[in-house]
Order: C-alpha cells, then structure tokens, then sequence
C-alpha cells in the first residue's frame, strides 16, 4: 500500500439524488494508490451509485471526483474509461457468440485504438500487439484452457474470469468490480477471487469491489467502506469496519472473523 | 485459409472480366445489373452482421441512380467513372444525414425507419412532374475517359466499370471487416453495452456503417443507372429495397463475395423463371428464398465455408 504521495481517487461531498430520492450523500473518500477497498452495505444503500457515478454512468448532483489529480466529475464514460478507470459487472458483459480469445482481443484492441472513431476503422483488430496482450490477459487469469471457447458455453466463473479480464487488458490503473463472486458457488469463491486478486495485484491496480459475502471482504480487502442509506458509517480496516456494531446490526447481521480463517488474537 | 479464398476472389475476377466478351449481349447487361445491385446488398451485409436489416436501402440505390442522371442532364458532365463515384458521394452524403437519426435504433424499428424515409423520396419523385412522375426519364449515354461507345462495346465497357468497382468495394469492405469498427458487428448484435463500455460509441459505428451501405448503394444505384438507360421513382420503391433484402438471405454474410454470386444466381433464377413461367416467376423465387432459408441458412456464401471445412477435415 503506498499511502504517500496524492490519493488515485478523491471523492468529495459527493451526493446523487433522483428527484426527492437521495440515493447517495456526503460520500468522502480518498484512496491510495495499489489499495484494494471492499464496498459493502445492504441492496439499495447506495453502492452502485457510487460506482456508477465514479464510472460516469452517473452525473453526481452535488461534489467532486479526482482521479490522479484530474476532475473527471461528470465526464461521460467513455472519456473516464481512456483516463484509465475500468469497471466489471455484476452480470458478467461477455459476447457470447466470440470465443475468449475474440473477447479479449476486442478488448485489447479497442484498448489499444483509444476508443477514437477514426482509430477503430483505420486499426486492424488482429494487430500483433493486441494478439499478444491478449494472450497475456488471457494466461494472467488462467482460463487458457477455455481459450477457443465460446463464451455462451463458458461456467460463469470462467466468465466471470473472462470479464474482468476484459477490463484489464487496457490497462486500468483503477479497476471497479461490482460483485465479483455473485452468481459463483461458494466452494469456487475464494479460488476465483484468488485468481482476480493476483492478477490484480501484479498488475499494480487500485481495485474498489463490490461485496456481499463478508468472508470475501475480510481476506481481500485492505480497507472497507460500509455503506448505508446512502452515505459511508464505516471507513477503515476491515478488522475495524466489520467489528463496528452499527455495521454488524445493519449490514453483516452476523460477526464475521476479519481475515477468516486466519487464528484472531 | 484466408490466402486461399483472396486467390480465388482475384481468379474469379478475372475470368468474369476475361470472359466477358465471349458471352452474349443478354447475359453482359444481366451480370452488369446483378454485379451493381450486389454493391447495394454488400452495404445490406454490412448491416446485416451487427443485425441491422434496413428496408429502404433503395434510397441509396434511387439517389445514386439520379444524381448520375440529373447530373448528365443538368450540366451535360458525362464520363461514366465520374458519374458513378458522384452517385456514390451524393448517396453517401444522404446517409450521413439518415445515419444521424436512424444510427440510434435498433430492430424493426431501424428496418421501418429506413422503409419510410426510402417511400417519403417515391412520394417525392412521384410527385415531381419535371423528373417524369412515374415514368421517370432517359440517362444519356455515356462517354468512357472521352472516349464514346456504342452498341455491345458500350455494354462490356459497363460491365467491366460495373466488374471494376465492385471489386474494389469487395476489398475495401474486406479490409474494414477486419479492423476494429468492421469486428466489432458480432460484439454489438451480442452485448451493446459492453460495447459502450469499453470505451466505443456504439451508434457512432453504427452510424458509419449506415454511411458505408449507403454509398456503396448509391455506387450501385448509379451503375444500374447507367446500364439501363432509364431512372424512374421504382428505384426507390419498397419492392425494390425488399429485394435486396431478399438477396442478401440468399448470398448470406458470411463473405464479401457472396452478395456479387448471390445476386447472380438471383438474377438468373429470375429471367429463367420469368422466361419459362412467366405466370409463376414471382412463386418460383419465393421459393428458392424458402429452401434457401431451410437448407442454407447462412446463405450461398455458406456453400464455400462448408466445402472448405470438408477439405480440412480430409486426411492429408
């Protein structure tokens, strides 16, 4: 964790309402450059709007967004995807008539194209340098077995697997993953989440991801945001956050040993 | 695997324009006609693999054909390649425009979007009694680099124009489906939104595809024009996008030569139907489209990739 130096993202007052609905408010959080932070909070508490608004699927009604000392508040998606801010889906966004590989190597290209128009009619897909960092993607979260396979047939972790990928192979130095484990049995959870979790980290990403398992949190996390009725009540360790009573009584209902599994002194 | 199939595009191109002047007058301007209402289903194949079916793709086919003939008319300018790559620009243009509004839907909605715009220009046409309402009016013949031809000279000379062009579209597409806005057709029928997420306007691509089916309709429109001689609102009519359509079921999308065999074989079914059964041609097509679809649902085209695949899988 490198905590010195200016913060990769800085969120400030920030607040989203629809109409009389207040769906986030006074969200204040700076985040480290390489910090993994765990999002946590009931259905509705409004973690998805945060993502959504950092991502610019969102324009925030009041306060700012910083990214590597740049204001990206209200910028449309697109442009906030070439500043190097990618995100994965709860559902995983695959094209399910391409193979992995063509996956990929959509990605890698577009990537590579900077999402310019002009750029992707004049840019072959299959240039040697796509083909290689998808290659590369594709060996870096382990589903080179699946390599040639469509991805309707895929099991959903590998698809998981398949969309995150497709969101690191630009290169994202933030990276916002919105339930990664959701539709994942529990016994493949903490194997996929290793696998994303390794890639993540070698490729030096600030990773902000989305969870409802507390377990997943505890052992990846670095820092946890808890969420409720719009606004951040718990900021801090997970040790910390999930040991907050008020999160206990309106989030995680049980206690859960922060670094599960782990001997807890 | 993709060498091979170029060598047998450029083989196939060259014994249609070797042959050409071997074969009768009848069967030149047939294939002149087949070969420039195959640019127009080219540009349907361009919609077509991101699942985009446009009904008014006469538009185009109509504004090329005019701009060829209003030109000559008006300023007396007649050099056939001129003319052509007028029609295809002017065509292009409008498509810029319709691509605008249009390039946002999707479905059936893009398909009655592109009929109506494509009937309000027959309204217009129609209603335009200096261009002739229905009957339209003559193109003058052209002239090629200065020089004037007439008779069978004046139709292989179109023929190959019309051969010349539609293989240079052929390649150029070819070279689009392989870049990165030309692959991302099969992404966007799939996941738009993942599309738009990974940094990509889905409906600026779109919209350039509807600019590249229209000028390639346009260039089409403009050699038919030429070849027949004749403009009329017909051009534009919903039959005729309708036929398109259905030759771009029969050659399939899988390849950029299939709309030019495709659109041969439809314009041979046709005269050999009209010809033998003259009362039935209209049921005789309807139902090479109904086998075609049954046996060959990925087109003509399919034909090849099928032969291709039973070559591979032989032991060698």
């Amino acid at each position: 964790m490198n905590a010195s130096g200016n913060p990769i993202l800085a969120v400030r007052d920030l607040e989203k309402t629809f109409g009389s609905l207040v769906a986030a408010r006074d969200i204040n959080v700076s985040v480290p450059a390489e910090q993994t932070v765990g999002v946590i909070g009931a259905n509705g508490a409004g973690k998805t709007t945060f993502i959504n608004m950092i991502t610019g699927h969102l324009t925030p009604s009041k306060g700012s967004i910083q990214f590597e000392d740049k204001d990206i508040t209200g910028l449309p998606s697109r442009e906030i995807t070439r500043l190097g801010i990618s995100r994965s889906f709860q559902v995983a966004q695959v094209f399910p008539s391409l193979t992995v590989f063509d996956n990929m190597c959509i990605a890698a290209a577009i990537a590579r194209a900077h999402g310019d128009l002009f750029g992707t009619v004049t840019t072959a897909l299959r240039s040697p340098a796509a083909i290689a960092e998808a290659q590369a993607t594709v060996e870096l979260f382990q589903i080179t077995r699946y390599r040639d396979t469509p991805a309707n047939t895929l099991p959903q972790g590998v698809r998981k697997l398949l969309d995150i990928g497709m969101a690191v192979v630009a290169w994202p130095r933030l990276l916002l993953l919105d339930e990664p484990t959701s539709g994942i049995s529990i016994e493949e959870k903490f194997d996929l989440m290793n696998v994303v979790m390794s890639a993540l980290k070698s490729r030096k990403i600030t990773v902000l991801f989305v969870e409802h398992d507390m377990e997943i949190v505890a052992r990846f996390a670095d820092r946890v945001l808890a969420f409720y009725d719009g606004t951040i009540i718990a900021d801090g360790t997970p040790h910390e956050a999930l040991d907050d009573p008020r999160v206990q009584e309106l989030i995680s209902g049980v206690r859960v040993k922060p670094g599960a599994g782990a001997a807890h002194a | 695997m993709a060498v091979r199939s170029r060598l047998a595009g450029v083989l196939a191109f060259l014994m249609a324009a070797a042959a050409a002047p071997l074969m009768p007058d009848w069967v030149v301007s047939l294939a002149t006609i087949a070969f420039a209402n195959a640019l127009v289903v080219l540009g349907l194949v361009v919609l077509w693999r991101a699942g985009l079916v446009s009904f008014g793709q006469a538009l185009y086919y109509c504004i090329g054909a005019y701009t060829v003939a209003l030109t000559a008319r008006w300023t007396g300018f007649n050099d056939a390649f001129g003319l052509v790559i007028l029609g295809g620009i002017g065509a292009g243009l409008i498509a810029g425009l319709v691509g605008a509004l249009i390039a946002r839907y999707r479905e059936i909605f893009f398909a009655m979007l592109s009929l109506a715009l494509s009937m309000i220009l027959y309204g217009v046409l129609v209603k335009t009694e200096s261009l002739g309402s229905t009957d339209g009016f003559t193109v003058s013949t052209p002239t090629f680099l200065g020089f004037a031809l007439h008779g069978d000279k004046l139709g292989l000379a179109l023929y190959w124009l019309t051969l010349g062009i539609g293989a240079v579209a052929a390649v150029l597409v070819g070279i689009y489906f392989r870049s990165i806005a030309g692959s991302l057709a099969a992404p966007i029928r799939d996941n738009e939104i993942r599309v738009e997420f990974l940094g990509v306007s889905v409906t600026r691509i779109i919209h350039v595809k509807v600019v590249i089916a229209g000028v390639l309709g346009g260039l089409g429109g403009a050699l038919a024009a030429l070849s027949i001689g004749h403009v009329d609102p017909a051009m534009s009519y919903w039959t005729t996008s309708g036929g398109f359509v259905f030759v771009t079921i029969l050659a399939g999308a899988g390849s950029v030569a299939a709309p030019f065999v495709g659109s041969l074989v439809f314009e041979a079914v046709r005269s050999f139907a009209v010809d033998a059964l003259p009362g039935l041609w209209q049921m005789t097509l309807g139902t090479v489209l109904l086998l075609t679809i049954l046996f060959l649902p990925d087109g003509l085209g399919s034909l090849a990739t099928r032969w291709r695949k039973r070559e591979g899988a032989k032991p060698t």
